[in-house]
């Protein structure tokens, strides 16, 4: 009796479980026009700065096309908080929901979506190297249902930079999450243009924002300057980075603008609304008709020069004039 | 049913096999093994190595599995001859088996689009991840049924009955990690093949995820009244996916996904526990100190 009352109790919550939310989602299906509304599934790996911006660039970029939001588009957005097998899902969930188009932002999750369906156009961004994620053929024609952006930085514009703006600077210290193969493939191409600028590279691999402080302190007396690739969990540290570099006198030259805006000295970097702005005209075109297989895959060609003048005052670094005419000046950040 | 639920259907057949090998450890040895949050990424790197190499892909996952034997021997060796804590004993090799892994792909991420995998044939997946689960639900069930199978039980229970026996304790509980792990592994290869990548950071959370699946399978299977044991594992995973994809299929903000499966898993609990109306009922069929053990192994 008593087993048999407790089997039918679990029986009934799990059938009103599943009522609850199919009964929802079916309502929802019923309300909204399928014909007229363009639906398109937004994927990210991890909630942090750059990424966020470039995913507000990309709806952005379709509402100055005409797409608005609640109007004629509609936006699923999905957030994985960072665990890989749920970026599996939500690509699933996109792909069985039938979505127009799949905005899938940073590597893992453009793999899921890719995973998940060959018919339906995905758009990419924050991949730093599509061809070695298997995600497209080549740059120039993905042959795939991929396409959109790639977020490489251009290093050596990076290094130019660095040593106008700390000339002495012969040790550059690089810190990267080791389990990001972006970041490992933006420490490849440093550590090639190293001896062209004259320095010398010392990459420090982190796996946890915890593990932050203790490695930059480690590296004191190491480096003379710091360098920031785009990094997922760089970025999610990076108020806790400048607050140390500030206090060990190390100036930071980061990778894109969010990094500047963080308290990092300089960037002549890329800046991810601009990049997620690119990738929502991709899209639109492919809505429009165009096969992504023959639309090559695009990096951001003019970077952007963000100064940030609160750091240099703090770090006694005087910034050539000719520099700061062309730079965009910020100030504040975590470190000031 | 949509290929969402099919999706999520794989997904908790595929982590019922990392569950029952976290089941060998806590709930058979009483070790809560964490060193599974390195064996998974672990059976995944051994996998995209030998996959890009061309290898057969079955042969490829009793590689990975053997590899993870061999991860959980270390933790094994740690805590039995080294006399390390079992939880840190676990943690050591978690955190050890991060460089390995990246040291066996050479890189953090390596996809597998290119490579020939178990699903490259024309079966569908959810059917070679349910043989896959079923077979391995059911060699644990007939290992258990076995002489070292008891004695296995019996280690986790009375240690000192064992030693009575005349038995190498440390060996049992050795065999025991390394069998764990090795499933674990096992998930983590058909898990790279699965997603058709694999990536070093494909192990976090992953103990968590396995723990709350059998805990939640023991609770709800428990009204049973068979005992089931492995079955827990296997139900648990699958209630535990369905979760995640009820909480995105419920079209609430994405930051709140975490919060959505935490309270989702914790209604089922609470409300199977009898935590409302049930208690009172409860308390008058068991009296109450059965219903306080109930709360208590939730």
């Amino acid at each position: 009796m008593v087993v048999k009352q407790k089997s039918s109790v679990l029986f009934v919550v799990l059938l009103m479980i599943i009522s609850l939310f199919s009964g929802c989602s079916k309502a929802q299906e019923i309300t909204t026009p399928t014909n007229k509304m363009v639906e398109i599934g937004i994927t990210q790996i991890v909630e942090h700065p750059a990424l966020d911006s470039s995913r507000q660039g990309f709806i952005d970029a379709l509402s100055s096309k005409g797409l608005k939001e609640g109007e004629n588009l509609k936006i699923d957005f999905q957030n994985a908080q960072g665990d890989i097998p749920t970026a599996q899902t939500i690509a699933q969930n996109f792909a069985s929901s039938k979505k127009d188009l799949i905005f899938a932002i940073a590597t893992p999750t453009a793999q899921a979506a890719y995973n998940a369906t060959k018919d339906i156009p995905i758009l990419i961004t924050a991949v730093t190297d599509p061809v070695d994620a298997q995600l497209a053929k080549s740059l120039e024609e993905p042959g795939t249902n991929v396409t959109g952006t790639s977020d490489a930085a251009p290093m050596g514009k990076q290094l130019e930079l660095l040593k106008m703006l700390i000339p002495d600077a012969k040790k550059v210290g690089i810190l990267y999450n080791t389990s990001e193969r972006n970041s490992e493939i933006q420490v490849e191409m440093a550590n090639k243009l190293a001896d062209e600028y004259g320095v010398e590279i010392v990459s420090s691999g982190i796996t946890s924002t915890n593990e932050v402080p203790q490695v930059l302190d480690s590296l004191k007396g190491k480096i003379d300057v710091l360098y920031i690739p785009t990094d997922n969990l760089v970025a999610s540290s990076m108020a806790l980075i400048s607050q140390k570099c500030m206090e060990n006198n190390i100036p930071i030259i980061g990778s894109e603008k969010a990094h500047v805006e963080g308290g990092a000295l300089a960037t002549e970097g890329i800046d991810y609304y601009k990049l997620g702005f690119q990738t929502g005209l991709m899209a639109f075109e492919v809505l429009n008709g165009s096969k992504p297989e023959n639309m090559p895959i695009e990096t951001l060609k003019d970077t952007t020069l963000t100064i940030n003048s609160d750091t240099a005052k703090k770090l006694n670094i005087t910034i050539p004039q000719e520099i700061i005419d062309k730079a965009e000046v910020i100030k504040g950040g975590a470190a000031n | 049913m949509s290929n969402f639920w099919i999706g999520a259907l794989e997904q908790g057949l595929l982590f019922s096999i990392m569950a029952l090998g976290v089941y060998i450890t806590y709930k058979i040895l009483d070790f809560p093994d964490l060193s599974v949050d390195g064996t998974f990424p672990l059976g995944a790197a051994v996998t995209a190595m030998f996959l890009v190499k061309g290898i057969n892909p079955i042969l490829t996952c009793l590689i990975s599995m053997c590899a993870g034997m061999l991860a959980g021997f270390v933790t094994g060796v740690l805590h039995v001859k080294f006399k390390i804590t079992n939880l840190l004993s676990g943690i050591l090799v978690m955190i050890g088996l991060y460089s390995v892994n990246l040291r066996i792909m050479g890189k953090a991420n390596t996809p597998l689009f290119n490579a020939k995998t178990i699903f490259s044939g024309d079966i569908p997946s959810v059917f070679v991840i349910l043989a896959l689960a079923l077979i391995v639900k059911i060699v644990l069930d007939l290992l258990f049924k076995t002489k070292f199978g008891f004695i296995l039980k019996a280690t986790g229970d009375n240690q000192k009955m064992v030693t009575s026996l005349g038995i190498d304790i440390g060996m049992i509980k050795i065999i025991g990690i390394m069998l764990s792990n090795g499933l674990v592994a096992l998930a983590g290869s058909v898990m790279a093949q699965y997603q058709r990548f694999s990536d070093v950071g494909m192990g976090s959370g992953i103990i968590v995820m396995g723990l709350a699946s059998i805990i939640m399978g023991e609770t709800i299977l428990k009204a049973l009244p068979i005992r089931f044991g492995t079955a827990c594992a296997l139900f648990g995973s699958l209630l535990y996916k369905a979760s995640i994809a009820i909480a995105l299929r419920a079209g609430l903000p994405p930051t709140d996904l975490k919060l959505i499966t935490s309270i989702i898993v914790i209604t089922a609990l609470a409300v199977y526990n009898g935590g409302f109306k049930m208690k009172i009922k409860r308390n008058l069929i068991f009296g109450g100190v059965k219903a306080v053990t109930n709360t208590k192994s939730a």
